[in-house]
């Protein structure tokens, strides 16, 4: 007899639901944002097909603004999983210079929102890995782990599939797709335990180093690179920082921190007093936003 | 007064503070319980959960801050905290006051981890609650103490039981709003215990509790002394779990999928349902019967001696033997059934009811195959456990029925295995999951299926009369036109000499069909009926004319799949509803019109027009005479060889 631990169970579930959308959808992808969760999900997919690469691309849906670090992470991660890597810029936020300082909430819709949906229809992709949670946002908890969006990719509450045992419905119709969530039941601190576990590489910013910050709107925000709009005598001030999640580099905001290894960042999380999702502007704007962004398509 | 008032204080463990990686080590071994909450509306749930959640610890300060706002905003409890907000998610639901959906809650103590789902209360969303007890090793049936067993008590238990779960609590909330008497609290127990035991639930535990205030969840309440139990959380912390039974039990592994990276490897992936496995095992793939032996238990992590019930692997075998996604690799000496037709429980979970003998996807592990539910057996009350005679299931309701698929499936009893014995079914037009099924048992061995080998084939029969079988199949409103036309086909046919037979609807509904209404459900098996017999007729080498309106998509579509490709032509007679109600030849629209006629296609039932008919006619542009050459015409070219 041997006793599964919790992260063993959770392994082999993600596990199994990886490979059911492998084995039903026609096109799969994984939306991939270099972030923990995506980290962990690439980790689980690499497990679920060994000796075989993943038998999918990685999707980076980007915005142009990712910290300079998530985009070296992310070429490096594809070349040793062996995976294909699409790139999906909106030409539309190209052309109009959409960037966080000038255009606020307009910046996360055209870049993600409206990329992310430009991207699937071109590659005609039915089926999308995300690696959201729902222990992060009350919407998320309702969230099932087959996702159906409509062909204009919206999300309705209402009409999602009971989910029974490991019973996965993935049909659908001509144009319908479904967004698969593998981690749906992994909580902040089973991803943080997996990773130490499994020692998968993270983007270095989620650990503490000085690095250069403003203070804005209740916000620290780390200058990446030259495109940081300074205010009016507002100077980058070198601060030990870190980060909880990681987004657009003007839209998210660090934590001053001296956790430099693993364990402290896990010891740090257990004894925080704010959610992980704190640090993030978009989800502010009003109290059930994350579920209207969903509606739309957000993912 | 239990203080409710005060701030959660954040003090994590010490040993989080001082030394990590041993909390890490600790927290690393915690074993998983999931547990479902459900009972009635108002009894309490969402605000029984957010308190665990509160009381554990799980919240932060900017929930905790959002909380409050919240409670003043919208929260049903004063200026107090409402914990029910920590948890009810969705805008539409927080505007309703109720929880419409499964909400799945994470938090951990320092003995185990906890996954909840939190099922809603009212009836029209009982398919979300048998969804969340699907996974659950533990339910937590709530009864508001004030108001003792209603129905939704007893369908939930009834449920709970039904999915095999086994540990079961029963907390009587809101415990302070009766004053925290004992006698009420026996009274609630006892009426509870006697259903219980009637519907199998041999043993639970009772918690007198007020998720509100917080009596009896983390700590034993000075308002409950002749409560000598444990409080809620200590019991889910400390009771105990079959966490390797099913590891007892004989292999058995769904393959999910074929891994072949290159030509030297082929290994069968999937999530180990039951038993162990190790290299060199005995091994048989089923449906197949094929047997081979394990050559290797492929990780990432490196290959493994052994595996156990619950992870997810790969095997390599030692032969080279068929073996796909769908099929079941199984302990060799004792390898589950193969069956085509099950008795089986089935639990509606659409608003569209059941329609017997309409052919439905069902899935099953990795295997899915083409199912036809028969009339029910019954349905069974779940109040007062009574079989009720019924020709359908209806959102919610719960019947026992026969079931055939269109291929063999590998199976266990449910009783003995969920991964084996538990299925959905699936709509085949919308692709909506409608039912949700337990096997009881395969009502016939599909090794004692046998067709009769009959020596003058249906080939044969058709060649004797120098033409091939064809089905024209008539769709179209009442009164379009399609018996006139289907006759003057036949005349002609007739008179080329060609052997044909006209099945006319009318006709069959005086004898074969005389039982049949005109219900949804009816007409359903009219068609099957129909469809059954000009299949006969095609085997015989005849050219069948059917003439029904035959309204849905699917049964016509049903029909299509009994018989070979090319051999059923759809014959669209496409007259308008207002022509047809013009003509209005038997006068059945002015009926139906007037109410005396239910379920009149066209008028109150729907008629699906075929989207790509192997011919149509358009009534309003061409006579039936010209129809009737057309279509001729048309079966010249591919069934009257030499013709």
């Amino acid at each position: 007899m041997r006793v599964l631990t919790h992260l063993q169970r959770l392994e082999a579930e993600s596990i199994h639901i990886l490979r059911e959308v492998v084995g039903e959808a026609e096109r799969p992808v994984m939306l991939y944002s270099v972030g923990k969760d995506s980290a962990v999900m690439l980790q689980l997919a690499r497990k679920a097909f060994f000796p075989a690469p993943p038998p999918f691309p990685l999707l980076h849906v980007d915005t142009t603004w990712k910290f300079r670090a998530m985009y070296e992470l992310r070429d490096h991660m594809a070349r040793v999983a062996g995976m294909e890597l699409l790139v999906y810029q909106n030409p539309d936020a190209i052309a109009r210079g959409i960037n966080p300082f000038d255009h606020g909430s307009l910046h996360t819709d055209l870049w993600k929102t409206e990329g992310l949906k430009q991207a699937l229809d071109k590659y005609g992709f039915d089926a999308a890995f995300g690696g959201a949670r729902r222990d992060e946002e009350k919407s998320r908890a309702k969230e099932r782990i087959f996702s159906f969006r409509s062909a204009n990719h919206r999300w309705d509450p209402k009409q999602q599939r009971p989910e029974l045992w490991r019973l996965y419905n993935a049909k659908k119709a001509q144009g319908e797709s479904i967004r698969v969530f593998p981690i749906s039941n992994w909580t902040e601190l089973d991803i943080w335990q997996y990773i130490q576990l499994e020692n998968i590489p993270i983007v270095p910013l989620y650990f503490a180093a000085p690095r250069p910050t403003v203070r804005r709107d209740g916000l620290l925000l780390m200058v990446d690179d030259e495109r940081f709009r300074l205010a009016p005598g507002e100077t980058p001030v070198a601060r030990s920082i870190r980060f909880r999640t990681l987004g657009c580099y003007p839209l998210t905001g660090a934590i001053e921190s001296h956790a430099q290894t693993l364990s402290e960042v896990i010891q740090e999380m257990l004894l925080t007093t704010t959610s992980e999702r704190q640090g993030r502007a978009i989800d502010h704007d009003q109290s059930a936003s994350m579920e209207k962004k969903k509606q739309e398509g957000y993912f | 007064m239990t203080d409710h008032t005060r701030q959660p204080s954040y003090q994590a463990d010490a040993l989080i503070a001082e030394n990590i990686d041993a909390y890490l080590a600790q927290h690393q071994h915690k074993s998983l319980l999931r547990f479902i909450t459900c009972g009635s509306v108002d009894d309490g749930k969402s605000t029984l959960i957010g308190r665990l959640l509160y009381d554990s610890k799980m919240i932060f300060e900017d929930q905790l801050a959002a909380l409050e706002a919240d409670s003043k905003r919208l929260g049903t409890q004063g200026q107090q905290i409402d914990f029910a907000l920590l948890v009810d998610g969705l805008a539409a639901e927080r505007e309703q006051g109720i929880t419409i959906d499964v909400a799945y809650r994470y938090f951990a103590t320092d003995q185990r981890k906890f996954i909840v789902a939190d099922t809603p209360g009212h009836e029209q969303y009982t398919r979300n609650m048998v969804t969340g007890a699907s996974t659950a090793d533990l339910a937590v049936i709530l009864i508001d103490a004030r108001k003792g067993v209603l129905t939704q008590t007893r369908r939930h238990s009834y449920l709970v039981k039904l999915i095999g779960i086994r540990n079961v609590v029963l907390a009587v909330n809101k415990m302070d709003l009766v004053g925290y008497d004992q006698a009420r609290f026996d009274a609630i127990v006892a009426d509870y215990r006697s259903f219980a035991a009637a519907i199998g639930i041999a043993s639970f535990t009772a918690i007198p509790l007020s998720g509100f205030l917080g009596d009896n969840i983390t700590t034993a309440s000075a308002h409950t002394p002749w409560y000598t139990g444990l409080p809620l959380l200590t019991h889910l912390e400390t009771v105990a779990l079959d966490l390797t039974g099913a590891q007892t039990e004989p292999f058995r592994l769904s393959v999910q999928w074929v891994n072949r990276p290159n030509l030297d490897f082929r290994g069968f992936a999937g999530l180990i349902a039951s038993g162990q496995v190790r290299p060199g095992d005995a091994v048989r793939v089923l449906p197949s019967g094929k047997t081979s032996s394990v050559a290797r238990i492929v990780t990432m992590d490196g290959d493994l001696d052994l595996a156990v019930a619950g992870q997810s692997i790969t095997l390599t075998l030692q032969d080279e033997v068929d073996c796909s996604r769908g099929d079941v690799l199984a302990a060799a000496a004792s390898p589950p059934q193969v069956a085509d037709q099950f008795e089986a429980t089935l639990v509606w979970l659409s608003d569209d009811a059941l329609l017997a003998g309409r052919a439905y996807w069902l899935k099953l592990g990795t295997q899915w195959a083409s199912a036809q539910v028969q009339q029910p057996k019954y349905q069974i009350n779940v109040n007062t456990l009574e079989h009720l005679a019924t020709r359908t299931l209806e959102l919610n309701a719960i019947g026992v029925v026969t079931l055939t698929t269109d291929k063999p499936i590998v199976f266990e009893p449910y009783a003995s295995q969920q991964e084996l014995g538990g299925f959905i079914l699936i709509d085949k037009y919308n692709n909506a999951t409608v039912a949700a099924g337990m096997l009881h048992f395969a009502l016939r061995r599909s090794q004692n299926v046998h067709w009769q080998a009959i020596d003058v084939t249906r080939t044969a029969h058709a060649e004797h009369k120098h033409q091939r079988a064809r089905v024209l199949w008539f769709t179209g409103l009442s009164g379009a036109g399609k018996s006139t036309i289907a006759n003057l086909v036949e005349k002609k046919l007739f008179a080329l000499g060609k052997h044909t037979f006209l099945l006319d609807g009318d006709n069959v509904r005086h004898g074969l069909n005389k039982d049949l209404g005109f219900t949804e459900a009816d007409r359903v098996e009219n068609i099957r009926r129909v469809g059954e017999v000009a299949k006969l007729m095609t085997d015989a080498g005849l050219i069948v004319l059917t003439a029904f309106i035959s309204p849905f998509r699917a049964e016509r579509d049903l029909v299509r799949g009994m018989l070979d490709a090319g051999e059923f032509l759809e014959v669209y007679v496409d007259t308008s509803l207002a022509e047809a109600e013009r003509r209005d030849v038997k006068g059945l629209y002015r009926k139906a019109r007037a109410g005396q006629l239910k379920n009149f296609t066209g008028i109150d039932s729907p008629y699906e027009a075929p989207s790509a008919p192997e011919i149509r006619i358009d009534t309003a542009a061409m006579s039936a005479e010209l129809a009737a050459e057309l279509i001729v015409a048309r079966l010249l070219k591919d069934a009257l060889p030499g013709a």
